[in-house]
């Protein structure tokens, strides 16, 4: 015969206004099996928990039901002191009767009957409950960081210099990701590459740390602690190895394509390296754009090669790695304004992105620094700038605000008028969202000291006349609509998820919000963690931010990552899902639901008849619990441990039992 | 191929030149309208300033007597007018509790199965078939093709071209031989109605509309919707007045292009019946 104690929580009056807590714990000590039962003001709090532990001794219990909150609150709280009372913690149930009773509620006699009720389920189940033990496994001390923009690689340097090795896989030829476009940061006007560049040269040298560029995820097995990860290797038609970086492949190579980093402004080579302070500085070969391989001619580069490096035969190669933690830091891409079709974005030349102008800004980009504007080469003698450009327009674009456009076009007003002093500056605004540290002084000093003429209002047209684009807007504040005869007219577009995101969301099984974004754990308490154990976030793959966030994000995500590889061995929730091979018929529905591919297949021989079978197992390792499988499973062969039928059963049998007035 | 045809009250009064040429051209391209009977005003502006589920009524009116006939299309030439039907189409499709409510007030029964359209939808799918029947090609002409709002817009309603740079008329106009400029006011608002207790604005507005197309080298300007053709027909001599500057910019329905290339004699296609005389132009005077 169980011996349980049933618990009842005030919650200060969160419960105890709409509940008669005391006659609701008087009741309790009726049903049947129940010893001891009371209230008490806040059961979470340290004399709380003392009642509970105090009463598993006094009374000899051997359940216990705590009625309060949510199990998502205080369920560890309370196993914990079940536990320190010397019984197996999943031998105390919750019955929640706050959010889904006292707070939903105003009969405060009805919300009393059903707070009874409500417990003398859970004590129906409790009854039931079975000791779990929890699992364990070892780590592999590996760290896997997927892209090498600024957030990567400070997660990457942050792990390997708490003493672990990393692996830092970047997609493009080089680290540095769009960091490395930059000419300057906002709003300290540091210049970008100066910062960045040491970092990915402490990457390149830390003997922790192993970037593979050029290379993408292919595919992903296993849970934390125990990743198993295939690498692809892309074909680079350079061997690593061989190549010295002295350029003399990229001075001959005759073939000329547009430049991804220079986001289309100015041209490359064939065979490149995307900027000069790459890394690896070693070069790649566009197969689309080169000669040989697009025609079977040509050879040159071969032809120069001091070291033997170049490779037209390079296969794509795969690499299989296992980790203990994998960081997520894969970035955005830059929203594509071509569907505004009134701002002409694609028709006229001079109307550009912002991170076109950056690299036209950048001393390193095409135009050498010079502010030239891409129809004829001239100087602008006056700049529109439009902010939102796909962000906050539920029509065209995204709901969402893209968080940096406001300070990364307040940015270019300045570095403009620095390079041309006579320059007019118009932008067109929403708000001004300068949320960060010294930001909202940056914009008032652009605004102030450099003129920057800010018109509160949305385009709606731009056309050329004259040699001229003619911007017509509202400027909302005046109540007016403004003409402006512009010679470059800047776009200030939005953060977007990667194309490729959800494809890679996919293959870690972590999730995904409305627009692709990846999502964390907690917006506010757990920003830099996954629904996947062991799987972390970081940077502008979660949502748009600055630099400043990125990094912040990048070192919380690191830190969880070495809070993982620090231990020998990582303990798992025991409520998983457990199969009764006898009854499995082989189906396999279970695996159909399962969103974590916890269902592995098993053959087993039959003891009666000899003959094999195939049935499923549960990887308690992947498995988070959830119960798909359970509920899929059509012979009744899987049961939810802490979750049983038998103890779901009981709740249920024990609502139904209550006797109603 | 048999249309149902919903003239609207412009094509009847103000805009009578617009319905002579669509019954020609229409008849030229062996489209047989048949009007629908009993038609009854489509609530422009009045219905939809005062009354959304009258603005709605009015044109679902209309559409269900359509279904009555013999067709699948309804054709409204008039810009308004085809927002309007538009939109009690679309929006009862959408949203099963308006479609209830506007049944509940109609006398007749509507299943709201036919499809909505406008002469531009329908030319610009039969782009080869006219290109062959062009008889007159007007080469010599150019054109500013102007599309005003309403045939375009909300986008979500009227589904038919692209609202920033709409290029249906462009293509129609080719095809019967014309040269078209690229300007930027195809889709500037024209001011509307507006144009009783604010004149002065209609003439700012129309004057921006035509000196751009003038700027870009039209001859005339091409509309498909009876009050834009009215505001820039009528306001060029206000223009004059007020800003010294007289364009003399014939603004023709692309269906009297459309008629001439096709062979229809000018005197058939209300070309007499404009402010600006047509007749200006080289290019028409000689046929």
């Amino acid at each position: 015969m169980t011996r349980i104690g049933v618990f009842v929580c005030w919650c200060g009056a969160n419960i105890a206004r709409t509940v008669d807590v005391e006659l609701v714990a008087q009741k309790a000590s009726t049903l049947p099996g129940v010893v001891y039962s009371t209230s008490y003001l806040y059961m979470c709090s340290d004399p709380g928990q003392a009642l509970i532990k105090d009463a598993i001794r006094d009374y000899n219990l051997d359940r216990v039901v705590v009625a309060s909150c949510s199990p998502a609150m205080h369920e560890p709280t309370f196993r914990k002191a079940v536990e320190e009372g010397g019984l197996n913690p999943y031998f105390m149930e919750m019955a929640n009767i706050r959010e889904q009773n006292s707070w939903v509620h105003d009969d405060r006699v009805a919300a009393t009957e059903k707070a009874f009720e409500l417990i003398a389920a859970t004590v129906e189940r409790v009854k039931r409950a079975q000791p779990l033990e929890p699992l364990g496994f070892s780590v592999e001390k590996k760290a896997l960081v997927i892209g090498g923009g600024i957030a990567g690689i400070q997660a990457a340097l942050d792990i390997a210099e708490a003493g672990f090795k990393v692996y830092l896989v970047e997609k493009t030829p080089s680290i540095g990701g769009r960091m490395a476009q930059f000419d300057k940061t906002f709003p300290t006007l540091d210049c970008a590459m100066c910062i960045l560049s040491p970092k990915m040269v402490d990457c390149y040298r830390h003997p922790n740390i192993t970037i593979l560029s050029y290379s993408e995820i292919e595919e992903v097995k296993g849970f934390v602690g125990n990743f198993e990860v295939t690498i692809r290797k892309k074909a680079r038609s350079v061997d690593e190895k061989l190549c010295t970086g002295c350029g003399l492949c990229i001075e001959k190579c005759p073939s000329k394509a547009k430049s991804e980093f220079d986001e289309g402004v100015g041209e490359r080579k064939a065979i490149y390296i995307p900027f000069p302070q790459a890394v690896p500085l070693v070069p790649v070969i566009d197969r689309e754009a080169c000669l040989w391989f697009s025609k079977g001619r040509c050879g040159l580069c071969q032809r120069v090669c001091p070291t033997k490096a170049i490779d037209y035969s390079q296969q794509d190669t795969f690499i299989k790695e296992r980790f203990g933690t994998i960081i997520v830091a894969t970035g955005a891409d830059v929203f594509d304004p071509v569907v505004y079709e009134e701002y002409g974005y694609g028709r006229y030349p001079d109307v550009i992105t912002s991170a076109q102008l950056e690299r036209i800004i950048d001393p390193s980009g095409p135009t050498k620094g010079e502010i030239l504007r891409p129809s004829d080469g001239k100087h602008p003698q006056s700049v529109v700038f439009i902010q939102c450009v796909g962000s906050r327009d539920e029509q065209k674009g995204y709901p969402y605000c893209s968080r940096v456009c406001c300070m990364y076009t307040a940015k270019h007003a300045f570095l403009l008028r620095e390079h041309l002093p006579n320059v007019k500056l118009y932008i067109f605004y929403i708000d001004i969202r300068a949320f960060g540290k010294g930001y909202e002084e940056f914009v008032r000093r652009v605004q102030d000291e450099l003129g920057a003429n800010y018109i509160r209002g949305r385009v709606g047209r731009i056309y050329p006349e004259k040699g001229k684009l003619i911007v017509q807007g509202a400027d909302t504040l005046l109540g007016q609509q403004v003409r402006i005869e512009a010679d470059l007219v800047v776009l200030a577009t939005a953060l977007v998820p990667q194309k490729d995101v959800e494809e890679l969301a996919r293959k870690l099984s972590i999730s995904t919000d409305q627009y692709g974004w990846l999502m964390e754990a907690h917006p506010k308490l757990r920003p830099a963690e996954t629904m996947t154990k062991g799987i972390f976030i970081a940077g502008t793959c979660q949502f748009p931010k600055d630099i400043s966030d990125s990094v912040a994000q990048a070192s919380a995500a690191a830190s969880k990552a070495i809070a993982i590889l620090q231990q020998e061995w990582l303990y798992s929730e025991p409520v998983v899902a457990r199969v009764n091979k006898n009854k499995c018929v082989g189906c396999f529905a279970c695996k159909e639901v399962c969103p974590y591919s916890a269902i592995e297949e098993e053959a087993l021989v039959e003891q009666t008849s000899g003959l094999e079978k195939r049935v499923a197992k549960v990887n308690e390792g992947l498995c988070q619990g959830c119960g798909n499988c359970a509920s899929a499973c059509r012979s009744q062969a899987i049961d939810l441990l802490g979750f049983t039928s038998e103890e779901l059963i009981a709740q249920l049998e024990g609502l139904a039992k209550v006797e109603r007035e | 191929m048999k249309v149902a045809y919903f003239p609207g009250c412009s094509l009847h009064s103000t805009g009578i030149e617009f319905d002579i040429s669509v019954r020609e051209v229409c008849k030229a391209l062996e489209i047989d309208l048949e009007e629908i009977e009993g038609w009854v005003c489509c609530g422009a502006t009045s219905a939809h300033a005062t009354n959304h589920l009258l603005s709605l009524a009015m044109p679902a009116y209309s559409l269900a007597l359509a279904e009555r006939m013999d067709v699948q299309d309804v054709v409204a030439p008039c810009a308004a007018c085809f927002n309007r039907l538009k939109h009690a189409v679309v929006l009862s499709q959408q949203n099963e509790e308006t479609y209830n409510k506007i049944k509940e007030l109609l006398p007749i029964p509507w299943e709201n199965k036919l499809r909505v359209r406008n002469l531009l939808d329908i030319f610009s799918n039969m782009l080869e078939e006219i290109s062959s029947k062009v008889t007159k090609p007007l080469s010599d002409i150019k054109l500013a093709c102007y599309y005003g709002c309403l045939l375009l817009r909300p986008p979500h309603i009227c589904q038919f071209d692209n609202p920033e740079n709409p290029q249906t008329m462009d293509e129609l106009m080719k095809a019967c031989g014309a040269q078209v400029v690229d300007w930027a006011f195809k889709t500037e608002c024209c001011g509307a109605n507006l144009t009783i207790p604010r004149p002065d604005l209609v003439v700012e507005l129309t004057y921006r509309i035509l000196k751009s197309a003038k700027t870009a080298g039209a001859d005339a300007i091409v509309t498909a919707c009876p009050f834009c053709h009215l505001n820039l027909d009528a306001r060029q001599a206000d223009i004059h007045k007020t800003k010294g500057e007289l364009f003399n910019i014939p603004i023709l329905y692309f269906t009297q292009i459309l008629g001439i290339a096709l062979g229809v004699p000018p005197k058939k296609l209300g070309l007499t019946r404009h402010l600006v005389d047509p007749f200006l132009l080289p290019a028409l005077r000689r046929r």
